[in-house]
């Protein structure tokens, strides 16, 4: 064991606290109860103290001959305080500091950095994409005022510059604080952007030659405290005090980056990253953030689908899943395949694995995913949940494994019933003229592909923004996905889909509640011991004894 | 180019400038070498590199650059046993609006700096040495350049110097043209590549963490030739010239209203304010009255000439005795000037006589800072050319009630509040020019007789 870290005696506005040593000014403070405002500090990035709203008035003990404090007639530390202001962010707390982050000096100071902030701002609100979460506007409140005493022509600047394929920059409203610069710096590791000019004439813009293209460019977008990097992808789309956000994970890569999910009346608008240190940080990559766009799609698979001879025509949900689970009664086990996804929740997979057990068949696997990863958070293994299709033997730890024998088994005609969960198998490794002579063909999906035009029953089922349920990491980590938007039309989740079906092959009775799919997993499997959903919590459990499906990648 | 000689005033010492304008002096090392160069190099690395601080710090020297802080403290800060290399840079960006000394230093005694800063570097323990040089000097930064090669074929600098062990490279870095590079953080940046944004004081002291994050001094020009004159001649002989904690000699630079503008070389508080202007200088052009000086260079804040300044003397025992005197009888030294109020900066002395306009004064050095300002922190980006605006405004007929308050007010919020001295370096004019001319910065304003600058008419 290493020794504890220990505590400093620091005053704040009069009262003594303790704070671990190697605690940032800034962040005592702001676990005192006295925010500073601040805008270029970033506490994931580097202090350059460059836009001094953080000054604060600081003092150390005074000495006394003996180089001792002198104390008080409190006991405490008097304090010899400093003439000029200090900036809290880019120094740590000392045994007997002195902060003030309240007297005239500090208000004045940060009524003078609001002004200058604002003298050569477009002042653009009504039409900015910031607006609503704009730090500027936020500040304002306190330390603003009415009127401006200035009255001489701005200083003009580029606009709607397209710094890469993704982020749209202003420059008049940008108050060149550096925190894009630095991410992209230090985060990202390529260094793309700089300022260029000098004094007010400065501004932001991508190296010459360069272009701010890299797979984490957006969070430039995110940790910019002004409306100065705007998301190509998202502005002028959405007002975002309208946006309702919902805590999810993103179901792109096997990272399982944390996620808020901005929609408004049922359209998904955005997803932004959501800090968890243990995941994802407070980033996550341009690909898995903006690979949403499906879920809006007018093309969404709305209502269930039978075929009769060559066509699919709509049914009702009990025709459908009738008409799927007497289709499955026809086939031995040895003739029928359940190909589930890497992309389901736990909840779902359980489900799919009870189908599995009910028409007792040993045909099954997952489609694996992959494709490159990178050192931050893209991770090659691009199912999220492959884990949690490992562990609740929906697969082997060679996901996949067994695809090309089924494959041939319906090509070769041993295999004459397929249910294929959220994949398109022609991108599995199945031919389609294969697949079209399957006497059963059950397919659920959100939207129409090669595998869903050949299926006989059609079942439309939730985006990962319309469910919930849990998925396991590359780590390890058990999180949650958290229901956004309402399916379209007639669509349903997938596990009551399979409970449904599983309940008409087995007439047993089923759950009703996801709460109680958790409930029946944590009874059967032992790393979901003592678990609900409701104690994943939103930044989700590590869990034992699940091990990685692949080499872990780094993480920010 | 022909040299137009000037024959020193009587009332010059000079130590650092004897060279300069000497009839028959060349750059060449074989001139310097002649006139008896290169034989303090020899005495110091005789020294204990500890003697020779020991020495500078005897002395009493003051940094020559514009801030005044004794260079053996300075030196001081370098840790004993320190184990990263460390670094000695000569800022050569001499680029304060009135001043121009270390030019004439570079372009006729380039070897009296080169072993000021090899004997300095010994003291420091530094192998590796810049000159920073501004790039408005390209004539300097060749002469160095070719004076640095001279040195080397005599072994002054590279390996092993005259056989002591002490291994030195010098090399000429030249700026591109911002006035930022003069200050030492900032500078420290530009040799290492990057856009020449000050530090943040805290951490990055350039003693500890300066260049390439390594221990790093940075001296003016005049400074290291100083060092020179100190090993010569012995801290405390050096510490003879000039004033208690004035000492030495300082060339202060002399332009504006004067009869013979220029460069005097004098002993550090040796002359009053009015022995410079009026017995050196020559006084003012006919018929015109001194209306105000900036005694250290355009930052400092200025003085105005029918003022009556209370000056605290410190007598050798100790007591204080307080003096009321005119600007005449201010002392040119580091404390003196800081006690009226303003500062020795640079040693720029801009005399005015009563036909300047001071709203047309502060606003040519409100252009300056405006377009000098780094724009790394908000104080300075924004109130630089703010203030700007505003005195460009105000000539152009357009002033407002409250200007001249609006003036101050900013300059109040820059003041103090960033990351280094530019902040008061483009607040102490505006500062002080309105506090001291207000009337005029009013009757400006009140030539627009429509205008208002309450905030409720501005939105």
């Amino acid at each position: 064991m290493s020794d504890p870290v220990p505590l400093l005696n620091v005053q704040i506005d009069g009262v003594w606290y303790q704070f671990p040593k190697g605690t940032r000014v800034i962040e005592a403070c702001a676990q005192a109860g006295k925010f500073v405002p601040r805008y270029c500090y970033h506490p994931k990035l580097s202090s350059p103290g460059n836009c001094r709203m953080c000054l604060i008035e600081m003092g150390m003990p005074r000495m006394g001959p003996d180089r001792k404090p002198e104390l008080g007639p409190d006991g405490k530390p008097v304090i010899n305080w400093i003439p000029r202001p200090q900036i809290s962010c880019a120094q740590d707390v000392a045994e007997g500091m002195g902060v003030r982050t309240d007297s005239q000096l500090v208000q004045d100071c940060r009524h003078g950095v609001m002004e200058f902030l604002l003298i050569n701002h477009p002042l653009d609100c009504p039409i900015c994409d910031q607006a609503g979460e704009c730090e500027l506007q936020e500040f304002s409140v306190q330390y603003g005022t009415g009127g401006s005493r200035f009255r001489e022509e701005k200083v003009k600047k580029p606009k709607h510059v397209h710094l890469g394929p993704r982020v749209t920059l202003d420059d008049e409203r940008c108050i060149l604080c550096s925190r894009c610069i630095r991410f992209m710096k230090e985060v990202a590791h390529d260094d793309v952007l700089g300022f260029a000019s000098r004094g007010s004439h400065s501004y932001l813009t991508a190296h010459p030659g360069r272009v701010l293209d890299s797979n984490y460019s957006l969070n430039t977008v995110d940790i910019c405290p002004v409306g100065a990097l705007t998301s190509t992808d998202f502005r002028f789309k959405m007002r975002v005090w309208f946006l309702k956000e919902t805590k999810s994970i993103c179901t792109s890569c096997a990272t399982g980056c944390n996620t808020l999910i901005g929609s408004r009346q049922n359209v998904l608008y955005r997803q932004t990253p959501r800090e968890n240190n243990d995941v994802n940080s407070p980033w996550m990559c341009d690909y898995g953030r903006l690979n949403f766009h499906d879920v809006n799609s007018t093309d969404r698979l709305t209502e269930p689908q039978i075929r009769h001879l060559s066509n699919l025509e709509t049914a009702s949900w009990t025709a459908a899943i009738s008409r799927a689970a007497e289709d499955l009664k026809r086939f031995q086990p040895t003739e029928i395949a359940v190909i589930a996804s890497g992309r389901m929740t736990n909840e779902e997979l359980w489900f799919a694995k009870k189908l599995v057990d009910s028409v007792k068949t040993s045909n099954y696997d997952i489609v694996p995913r992959t494709g490159p990863a990178d050192d931050l958070l893209l991770n090659s293994i691009r199912n999220p949940n492959t884990n949690g299709a490992q562990l609740l033997g929906l697969c082997s730890d060679q996901p996949g494994a067994k695809l090309q024998q089924i494959a041939d088994g319906v090509s070769q005609g041993h295999i004459k019933a397929v249910v294929a969960l959220q994949e398109d198998l022609t991108a599995a490794g199945f031919k389609a003229t294969d697949l079209e002579r399957l006497g059963a063909f059950i397919v659920m999906d959100i939207l129409p592909n090669e595998t869903t035009k050949r299926a006989t029953t059609l079942l439309p089922s939730a985006s990962f923004a319309e469910k919930r349920g849990s998925m396991i990491n590359v780590k390890g980590r058990l999180q949650r996905l958290n229901r956004a938007i309402q399916s379209p039309g007639n669509a349903r989740e997938d596990w009551e889909i399979l409970r449904d079906l599983i309940q008409h092959l087995t007439g047993a009775n089923g759950v009703y509640l996801i709460e109680d799919v958790f409930k029946q997993m944590a009874e059967n499997v032992p790393q979901f011991q003592g678990l609900s959903l409701s104690k994943i919590g939103d930044l989700g459990v590590s869990l034992e004894g699940v091990v990685a499906a692949a080499p872990v990648t780094a993480s920010a | 180019m022909p040299a137009i000689l000037r024959t020193p005033h009587p009332r010059e010492r000079r130590i650092v400038f004897k060279n300069v304008d000497r009839e028959g002096w060349t750059t060449d090392i074989d001139c310097y070498l002649k006139d008896g160069g290169y034989e303090e190099l020899k005495k110091a690395l005789k020294m204990q590199p500890q003697e020779i601080v020991s020495e500078v710090k005897a002395s009493g020297v003051r940094g020559r650059g514009g801030a005044g802080f004794p260079t053996g403290a300075k030196w001081g800060f370098i840790r004993p046993g320190e184990t990263k290399p460390i670094y000695l840079i000569c800022n050569a960006d001499e680029a304060e609006p009135g001043t121009f000394k270390d030019r004439y230093i570079i372009h006729q005694d380039p070897h009296q700096l080169l072993e000021g800063m090899i004997i300095s570097c010994y003291a420091v323990n530094a192998r590796l040495a810049y000159i920073y040089i501004r790039g408005e000097f390209p004539v300097g930064a060749k002469i160095l350049e070719r004076a640095i090669q001279e040195a080397k074929e005599h072994g002054f600098i590279g390996k092993n110097i005259l056989g002591t062990g002490f291994d030195l490279e010098i090399y000429v870095h030249r700026g591109a043209g911002a006035y930022i590079c003069g200050e030492e953080t900032g500078l420290i940046e530009s040799i290492e590549g990057k856009r020449p944004y000050p530090r943040i004081k805290p951490p990055y002291f350039p003693a500890a963490l300066g260049l390439y994050m390594s221990p790093t001094i940075v001296n003016n020009v005049e400074t290291l030739c100083d060092v020179k004159h100190i090993v010569k001649m012995g801290g405390a002989e050096f510490a003879k010239i000039g004033r208690p904690n004035n000492t030495g000699t300082r060339i202060l630079c002399v332009s504006g209203d004067v009869q013979k503008p220029g460069y005097y070389e004098l002993e550090v508080g040796g002359v009053t304010m009015g022995e410079l202007i009026y017995d050196i200088c020559g006084g003012l052009r006919p018929g015109r009255k001194l209306k105000a000086v900036i005694p250290g260079g355009s930052s400092a804040k200025v003085l105005r000439a029918d003022e009556r300044y209370k000056i605290k003397t410190k007598q050798p025992d100790g007591t204080t005795t307080e003096a009321e005197i005119g600007i005449e009888d201010i002392r040119m030294d580091f404390d003196s000037l800081a006690a009226v109020g303003s500062m020795a900066g640079s040693g720029g002395v801009i005399v005015m006589d009563d036909s300047r306009d001071m709203v047309w004064a502060l606003n040519n050095i409100n252009q300056f800072y405006g377009h000098e300002s780094c724009g790394q922190c908000t104080p300075c980006r924004e109130g630089s050319l703010w203030m700007q605006k505003i005195t460009t405004r105000l000539l152009d007929g357009a002033g407002a009630d409250g200007d001249a308050d609006i003036l101050v007010s900013v300059a109040d919020r820059i003041a103090g509040r960033t990351i280094c001295a530019f902040g008061e370096a483009c607040a102490w004019p505006t500062q002080s020019f309105v506090a001291k001319f207000r009337d005029e910065f009013l009757a400006y304003a009140s030539k627009n007789g429509n205008a208002s600058s309450k905030p409720e008419d501005k939105h």
